[in-house]
């Protein structure tokens, strides 16, 4: 057996959503080769081989894979593929844009969002915005899937590199061309990968008042999240969104703040091992799966949680 | 220009799900079924290049059972110009959905093709590109701005770290994300108006699809519950918990 993994990078450095990757990929079974497609990115594929459980990386390094982009990463993914009987990549806004065009150039279905391995054809999945699980298998000879990285632990970088092989296949994408990044430039740890969240609500108001988030998560060295009402409303950009519809995060402490507790909202975060809720609605949603909730005005609250942090 | 949108018939996104108690599936019977809210909004987009003189015809198109007329109607009332029901019973996964799709396009000759980016009801979030692989076209993905000119579209697009722009040529396909725009109600003129417009129902078995399932569902459980907590009195006792019994900070 043998499964491949994309890797997700940005030529410099890999993804921790990879990482979660190939940990699917070891409950899978199997030999593991990772493909680094990019270009001037070698240093990502050198990383790529001190992942413990990886027996080979593919490098395909070439300017026409600098961004990543849906058609030719695709076509390149199904020649490399051949004899494979799985492929995987993480489910971010990468592989999600990226690998339903191999399945459907493999004539394959493919398996979204897996958050659980039972065996090599069958995953658990969420549908219905995580108000139900799925167990589902797949009839097809090569299964492609993507997967939840917060469903699986990262697995470890070791120190020992294995083999790193040189694709010189070069797919031209004739028809699409980059133009341009507006990449949220931050300070603060990676949304998806944090050990702390703060994430702030409608109740927030204005976009001014979103740094009384900004405040506190600075000072629990936390990435800040928010709703889609907060984001709708501009607050804060799109890729702070917390949600079936964005990111997903499992933090050890989740906070949020004026978050009344969408479905939506909660299918975001309510794997988190500790949830607390600020909200001064007692009968919010968010209170029912909250472990700790404090009912009260958060522009009150803030500032006194900020001072009993300094204590 | 013609543009074709393709919707789906889902569970209504304000509905909570009831899983059946045999745990083959969700409870879909006298449920209140709606537009999925991100093919609304690829409506909307398609009208509205429609209405800035940038394309020509929308045409809608749907895969279900003969229910989903309704929801062609509702896409009619919106501003589409015509529907098409490719008409089935059976499941049909997001592969099958693309195959169809395409046998449709190769009929129609759309230009650009709008999807929502995903089905709210089994959340794949595969069929535009699977179709788009299939018509060897290229993809503009959850867009939250799409700009026509000429023979390319620019589409803006959510990516977990924030937005990217790329240039796609014509003929493109293209899935819609929340913040793209907001969609119109349809008004009572124009849901009136909507019933005359031509809804054309096509067998899906006469478009010679191999739509098989691939994958199977084997049960459909609950979420594992989670027990809401406790109420703290004051921010000095959420910070002791915090410290001291959950051990977080």
């Amino acid at each position: 057996m043998k499964t491949l993994v994309i890797a997700e990078h940005d030529n410099i450095n890999l993804k921790p959503a990879t990482l979660s990757t190939i940990t699917a990929a070891k409950e899978i079974g199997g030999e593991i080769i990772i493909l680094v497609a990019g270009s001037q990115c070698k240093v990502v594929a050198e990383n790529a081989a001190k992942i413990t459980g990886v027996n080979k990386v593919i490098l395909a390094d070439a300017p026409v894979y600098a961004h990543l982009l849906a058609e030719n990463i695709a076509e390149l993914i199904v020649k490399i593929a051949a004899d494979f009987n799985t492929i995987c990549a993480p489910a971010t806004t990468f592989g999600k844009n990226c690998l339903p065009r191999v399945a459907a150039l493999l004539d394959v279905a493919q398996i979204s969002d897996i958050v659980k391995v039972i065996s090599a054809d069958t995953f658990v999945r969420p549908i219905y915005a995580g108000n139900a699980f799925a167990t589902v298998q797949s009839k097809d000879r090569v299964k492609v899937i993507t997967v939840r990285s917060t469903a699986f632990t990262p697995a470890a970088l070791g120190v020992s590199a294995v083999p790193i092989e040189n694709c010189e296949i070069v797919i031209e994408n004739p028809h699409t061309t980059f133009v341009s990044h507006e990449l949220s430039q931050s300070k603060r740890p990676e949304l998806t990968a944090a050990r702390v969240v703060v994430s702030g609500g409608r109740a927030l108001q204005s976009k001014e008042n979103f740094k009384l988030i900004e405040s506190l998560a600075d000072k629990l060295g936390a990435a800040i999240g928010a709703s889609r009402a907060a984001v709708d409303a501009g607050y804060v950009p799109n890729d702070y969104q917390v949600g079936q519809t964005g990111k997903v995060v499992a933090p050890e402490l989740y906070i949020a703040i004026g978050i009344s507790g969408a479905i939506q909202h909660l299918a975001g975060m309510k794997d988190s091992k500790v949830i607390v809720a600020i909200n001064k609605d007692g009968d919010a949603p968010i209170f029912q799966i909250a472990d700790y909730g404090l009912v009260g005005d958060l522009f009150e609250i803030i500032p006194q949680l900020n001072a009993e942090l300094d204590k | 220009m013609k543009i074709l949108v393709a919707i789906k018939r889902v569970v209504d996104f304000n509905v909570k799900v009831r899983i059946k108690p045999d745990h083959s599936g969700i409870e879909t019977a006298n449920v209140k079924m709606s537009m999925n809210p991100f093919d609304e909004i690829a409506i909307e987009e398609a009208v509205r290049l429609k209405e800035a003189g940038k394309a020509t015809e929308v045409v809608v198109v749907s895969i279900g059972n003969s229910t989903a007329q309704e929801t062609l109607r509702n896409a009619l009332a919106l501003g589409a110009d015509r529907a098409i029901l490719v008409q089935t019973d059976a499941e049909v996964q997001p592969l099958a959905v693309a195959k169809i799709l395409k046998k449709i396009a190769e009929q129609e000759t759309p230009q650009l093709i709008i999807l929502g980016k995903q089905a709210i009801d089994d959340d794949s979030n595969q069929t535009g590109q699977m179709l788009a692989a299939l018509l060897n076209w290229p993809q503009g993905t959850f867009a939250s701005k799409v700009a026509v000119d000429n023979q390319q579209v620019h589409v803006t697009r959510e990516l977990d770290g924030g937005l990217e722009v790329i240039a796609v040529k014509l003929p493109a396909v293209i899935t819609t994300d929340l913040r793209l725009n907001q969609p119109r109600y349809a008004s009572l003129p124009n849901i009136m108006k909507a019933k005359q417009k031509p809804l054309n129902v096509i067998m899906a078995d006469q478009l010679a699809v191999d739509i098989t399932p691939r994958v199977t569902t084997l049960k459909v459980e609950p979420p594992s519950g989670r027990k809401a907590g406790i109420k703290v009195a004051n921010v000095a006792e959420l910070v002791d918990k915090l410290k001291n019994e959950a051990k977080v900070i």
